[in-house]
């Protein structure tokens, strides 16, 4: 990579955009068409993705045990058909 | 039995295989829908207590989910809604100055601290703990962490997120795009201190 590709800045503007999958087809060209060149911020791309994997994951809690029992039970206090 | 009680007979065996579907669904989806709900509060006794009063309310108004369109949206809605009814507190925007800060701006940080080499999976594992993401998140401002939580941890659309906090898709996009920046400056705040 060179120290700053004037391409970065563009990139660095889609990136996360096609971390989401939200980007227009022409973008996404120019998001990989930059990727594929540019060590740069492929490294950042990828260290992108797994800190959003990394996010998800310690940031997902499990439901206690108990409280499907508890929303099953409030079945029975609706009201009848 | 006369003609009109049959139907009748008929149409209430229908709703009631009807909504029957809709609680085993919606019931499945519980596990996802505490998933959210549990970042979008303080406590674990706050989510579930926000989660059993969605339930009651979507198990009241079922008639009014429609088949076959995206019920973990439809759940969410009311949830979030049910948030903004408990009234929680009036916050300050945010400082934007720092958020002039590039997108790569926790990874420029690590990079600039320990080499490119920290910008590899275990480093990034080993710099943050499961209690920074925590902390970090509960410390964005309720407008963007609502954003945040939805598209990143309930892996909501930029779309279904929009129809959800009922605000538009621009909106939810600059909400999320502030919201990140914000999150990973308070994560390079604390892997670096």
């Amino acid at each position: 990579m060179s120290d700053h590709d004037p391409g970065c800045e563009r990139c660095e503007e889609l990136l996360q955009g096609y971390l989401d999958r939200d980007l227009a087809p022409d973008e996404v060209v120019v998001a990989e068409g930059h990727l594929d060149g540019c060590d740069y911020c492929r490294r950042r791309y990828r260290f992108e993705e797994r800190l959003r994997r990394y996010i998800r994951v310690s940031a997902s809690e499990r439901m206690p045990a108990g409280l499907l029992a508890k929303l099953t039970e409030l079945r029975d206090e609706r009201p009848a058909l | 039995m006369g003609e009109t009680e049959a139907a009748d007979a008929r149409r209430i065996a229908t709703e009631a295989r009807g909504r029957v579907r809709f609680e085993e669904e919606a019931l499945g989806l519980a596990d996802q829908v505490y998933r959210v709900a549990r970042r979008l509060v303080g406590t674990r006794e706050e989510a579930e207590e926000l989660v059993q009063d969605t339930y009651i309310r979507a198990f009241r108004s079922w008639n009014s989910y429609t088949p076959g369109t995206n019920m973990r949206a439809w759940l969410l809605r009311i949830l979030t809604n049910l948030n903004l009814d408990r009234g929680r507190k009036i916050q300050r925007t945010p400082d934007l100055q720092p958020l002039e800060e590039g997108d790569y701006f926790l990874a420029n940080k690590l990079a600039a601290a320990e080499g490119e080499q920290a910008l590899d999976q275990e480093r990034v594992v080993e710099k943050l703990s499961q209690d920074n993401v925590v902390g970090a998140l509960s410390e964005l401002p309720h407008d963007f962490r609502d954003v945040v939580v939805l598209v990143d941890i309930g892996e909501f659309s930029y779309a279904d997120a929009a129809q959800i906090l009922d605000v538009p898709m621009g909106t939810v996009m600059s909400r999320l795009h502030r919201g990140r920046r914000l999150l990973k400056q308070k994560l390079a705040e604390e892997s670096l201190a």
